[in-house]
């Protein structure tokens, strides 16, 4: 069994009009090679699932997003996404905000084959009036609660960045937090991981055997992308590119900016990306932040 | 009052956002952004060390961590808590978040997604975040460091992302017992929604601010608490507390100008 290839063979699988999600979490440990090689493809008419960070002001800039399911888009250090604000402020973007635990909750009930979670997240406010098609239920109990029913997110894919996997689709996310990963492989059909490092089979400890936060059988592609999260941080190796981060901002104020970005860094390719922003050495030596 | 050590006015908002965790009992205590989380760590180092507090990623302290970059200082751990685990105490209710709306209005409902016409607006902000869910299941707190009728909006906010207590927002069978939503501390007051029908009062003004400054700034109409006084001053262990959580002075960059604490007679 061996579940490696490439970015490209990865991105081949997906069509358009597919749901997608995204790992990480804001600017951290987001799947920017295989964003990149998407950039890069044909694909369109996507709906995009993700705690949103630089992944969906990219895909939006670019055109490949026919919906947004999301609760935020932000660069933390930086706090509004400008593509994401550009193209949302255009009145272009069909959107469905949600609440970040009611996003939990439909990823969750995808995974566990239920068409719908109960919860409280999202009552009272304008996420379900501005949501009509997420409904409210009523607990069959003797309390009689008015909740709301958060309908399953179910994905077509799902893209994930994480430090160390095998050929085998087993996977290692060594940094402190391992955000909602899981959730994303569970409520997919299919999923790709790239990673830091990929191993022919790994053979751990139990304390490292800990740093698997999802199954195997959830992996169908494994792709070997060092620097693969750069922008974002991927702790424990390296921290977000502030300088990068700055460079992209800057592109969504100038004329015919997001064109002169993908000229500069996605159409020529990852090698010539790393060549851009310093070299491998200088992106995996990025310090992590500090909170 | 003339014995008072010189302080900011970001110290003052400190020291009036550690008392909005006076007595919550052993709940996570979450500080967004520099000062409401300087006020988490001295109310933990002062008042209520029963609190919990993260270094703001993914572990939980016993030792409020200094903001900024940390030098020599090593934060020492004692639990986890994970995103998926904030989430998992947020839905059981024991935490207490004070964070940053972009509009309040007289309801205490709350917007952090967009200013203007949802479809196409005149600005897009982060989004609803963990808004709808904190508000609705926990205790919540808001910090307001440019008092202002933008803030404070005379009709309702132009995206509810946080519930409040506006009546017909509330569907038959909703709960809305577990909401709990406590103080705004502002660059010129203190608010809470504690007044008849939860209209919104000012419980004390900052030393220098008039009510009426404060009517004046405010989108919709204000009353005065029953015993509205001066938000207190900080004490001289207080700064040094802070001092130490926050040795790079950043709190010194949070309000425009960094205007001491009591106001010049103008």
């Amino acid at each position: 069994m061996n579940k490696q290839m490439t970015a490209a063979d990865a991105v081949a699988r997906l069509r358009d009009g597919m749901t997608v999600g995204f790992g990480g979490w804001g600017p951290r440990r987001k799947p920017m090679a295989i964003v990149r090689e998407i950039l890069r493809s044909s694909l369109k008419d996507l709906t995009v699932v993700a705690y949103g960070g630089p992944e969906v002001g990219m895909l939006c800039a670019a055109g490949k997003v026919k919906k947004l399911i999301c609760g935020f888009a932000t660069l933390d250090a930086i706090p509004l996404e400008p593509w994401y604000r550009k193209i949302r402020e255009s009145g272009s973007l069909e959107l469905m905000e949600l609440d970040e635990g009611m996003f939990q909750w439909g990823l969750r009930a995808a995974g566990m084959r239920l068409p719908f979670l109960p919860t409280r997240c999202g009552l009272a406010t304008d996420v379900t009036r501005l949501n009509p098609e997420i409904r409210t239920i009523r607990s069959p109990y003797e309390d009689g609660e008015t909740l709301l029913a958060m309908p399953a997110l179910k994905l077509d894919a799902a893209i994930l960045h994480v430090n160390v996997a095998d050929r085998l689709g087993n996977t290692l996310v060594t940094g402190p937090d391992p955000y909602f990963d899981h959730l994303f492989a569970r409520a997919a059909d299919a999923c790709y991981v790239s990673a830091e490092r990929v191993e022919e089979r790994l053979q751990l400890d139990a304390a490292q055997a800990r740093f698997n936060t999802f199954e195997r059988y959830l992996v169908s592609g494994v792709v070997e992308a060092p620097c693969g999260a750069h922008p974002t941080s991927c702790p424990s190796d390296y921290g977000w590119d502030m300088s990068h981060f700055k460079r992209y901002v800057a592109s969504a104020a100038e004329p015919g900016g997001w064109q002169a970005y993908m000229e500069e860094f996605v159409q020529p390719g990852e090698a010539a990306y790393q060549d851009r922003n310093g070299g491998i050495e200088r992106m995996a030596g990025l310090p992590l932040p500090v909170f | 009052m003339n014995q008072d050590t010189p302080f900011t006015l970001a110290e003052l908002m400190i020291v009036a956002a550690s008392e909005a965790w006076r007595d919550n009992g052993e709940v996570l205590a979450s500080g967004l952004g520099i000062i409401p989380r300087l006020g988490a760590g001295l109310a933990k180092l002062t008042h209520s060390p029963e609190l919990l507090m993260t270094d703001s990623e993914a572990f939980l302290v016993e030792e409020p961590i200094p903001v900024g970059p940390r030098g020599d200082y090593v934060p020492k751990y004692s639990g986890y808590m994970s995103f998926e685990r904030v989430f998992e105490c947020v839905w059981g209710g024991r935490r207490h978040a004070m964070v940053g709306p972009t509009q309040i209005d007289r309801w205490a409902q709350t917007n952090l997604s967009c200013v203007g016409d949802y479809r196409q607006p005149k600005a897009a902000m982060l989004g609803v975040r963990g808004l709808p869910g904190n508000s609705i299941n926990h205790i919540n707190s808001f910090f307001v460091p440019n008092h202002s009728p933008r803030v404070f909006v005379a009709g309702e906010v132009d995206m509810v992302s946080g519930v409040g207590f506006k009546p017909e927002r509330w569907d038959d069978g909703v709960r809305r017992d577990l909401m709990d939503i406590r103080v705004a501390v502002t660059d010129l007051c203190v608010m809470d929604w504690q007044g008849p029908g939860n209209s919104a009062r000012v419980r004390s003004l900052h030393p220098g601010v008039s009510f009426e400054e404060v009517q004046e700034k405010t989108g919709f109409p204000l009353l005065k608490a029953g015993d509205l006084g001066e938000t207190p001053h900080p004490g001289a262990a207080q700064l040094e507390i802070i001092r130490r959580l926050d040795p790079h002075d950043l709190r010194a960059a949070q309000l425009k100008g960094n205007p001491p604490g009591i106001r010049p007679a103008a």
